[in-house]
């Protein structure tokens, strides 16, 4: 069959809602594509642990601890989803943490910004994870199959992530007066870097296009960056704290929220590796990475042995 | 010594009477870790009872190239299904 031919029957698959599962053929495109976005991806969900983990040691209460604890775990069990789901388009474990490592892959951009207060951990479970959510509600339904089960998995347990981030900041917002400027500050310093989580606009995204067509996403940036505004404004509103943004308000017209133009000079200084974090994080992984490879070899070591002790015995 | 832990398949079995299904799969340098690894991975809220783990390696999959001719002789067996089969309304239990 002709490569036309070939990519014109997989088009006619994705159209008609069928899943593209890993040995089908798929354009050579495509099969990139999934591997740098699902990569992307996982390696978002490990450095999302750096910031959270901040804060284990000093969670107030021990209630507290741990649902942050339970939270890093989910983390580290999503990057594990997804790395798995990335492997079966031919990449390497190895490969795709060499990638991240070496500066080659990128992760999520909002990591890269400091945890200054515990408030923060609110915001993030309550910003940061409800605009992950967003996205990820949307990538259940991607075309490609193991990136469409692993989304599943991860969002049934995202839920309790942004439901625990909410619940802190409720807490806080119903506290003292310092306890309640704790949120406001956490809110102003999330807001924007939460908003840009969804990528640069529709008009400056070079993979959108593409991505829609072969429906590995369902929807734009933009579209998923006004939904979440739209049900985050009246959450903000019932805490009783302000969302820094001059420009925000109700257009009845549209039947959505307008809002303020994001600074996209600090979208791409960020992402291009000049974030307040951005350093430190890469420089975290690299050292975990580093450290922890004798416990790897450690368990090749003994797995070798305990076989060999088997062997001994039946013979 | 190849320095790279191989790759599993986990399967799940959600309660007694259900059979194990596929959950996804984990990197582990042997049995024993890739089981004590699904439990953490996959069975964090209760998902389930027992788990079975196979080295990827030994599973041979059909050829998706091959599917047509694979399954084709099944299409066309319609009297393999009960509703082929023409009885009066009268007739119960059957």
């Amino acid at each position: 069959m002709s490569r036309e031919e070939l990519e014109k029957r997989f088009q006619e698959k994705i159209d008609a809602e069928i899943k593209i599962e890993p040995k089908d053929w798929m354009p050579e495109r495509y099969r990139r594509n999934l591997i740098r976005q699902i990569s992307q991806h996982a390696h978002s969900e490990v450095v999302g642990m750096l910031p959270e983990g901040n804060w284990i040691t000093r969670a107030p209460t021990l209630r507290r601890k741990v649902a942050l604890l339970a939270k890093v775990q989910d983390e580290a069990g999503h990057g594990l989803y997804l790395y798995s789901a990335a492997e079966t388009l031919g990449i390497s474990r190895e490969e795709m943490i060499e990638q991240l490592l070496s500066g080659k892959a990128k992760y999520s951009s909002i990591f890269n910004y400091p945890t200054l207060t515990w408030a923060d951990i609110g915001a993030i479970g309550w910003l940061v994870d409800g605009a992950a959510i967003m996205n990820q509600v949307m990538l259940t339904r991607t075309s490609y199959g193991p990136y469409a089960r692993a989304m599943v998995r991860i969002c049934k347990e995202e839920s309790f992530h942004q439901r625990q981030g909410y619940e802190i900041m409720l807490t806080l917002a119903r506290g003292t007066e310092v306890q309640r400027q704790m949120a406001q500050d956490a809110l102003n310093r999330w807001w924007w870097p939460a908003l840009m989580m969804f990528g640069p606009s529709d008009k400056d995204s070079v993979h959108t296009a593409e991505s829609m067509k072969w429906k590995i996403k369902r929807k734009t940036n933009d579209e998923l960056r006004q939904q979440f505004v739209d049900v985050t404004v009246p959450q903000a509103e019932y805490l009783g704290l302000t969302i820094p943004d001059p420009d925000l308000k109700w257009n009845e017209a549209r039947g959505h929220y307008d809002f303020g133009e994001i600074d996209w000079e600090e979208f791409w200084r960020v992402v291009k590796g000049n974030g307040p974090c951005n350093h430190l994080r890469m420089k975290a992984r690299r050292e975990a990475h580093e450290k922890g490879a004798w416990v790897r070899e450690a368990a090749l070591a003994y797995a070798e042995k305990r076989r060999q002790r088997q062997q001994q015995k039946a013979s | 010594m190849n320095k790279d832990w191989p790759l599993w398949e986990v399967f799940i079995r959600a309660k007694n009477g259900l059979s194990h299904k596929h959950a996804g799969s984990l990197h582990a340098a042997d049995a024993q870790m890739a089981i004590e690894n699904a439990r953490d991975v996959y069975c964090r809220r209760n998902e389930g009872v027992s788990i079975w783990v196979v080295e990827s390696k030994y599973i041979t999959a059909s050829d998706p190239e091959d599917a047509d001719a694979l399954f084709e002789p099944a299409q066309d067996k319609i009297y393999r299904h009960p509703t082929f089969y023409n009885l009066p309304d009268e007739v119960k239990h059957i």
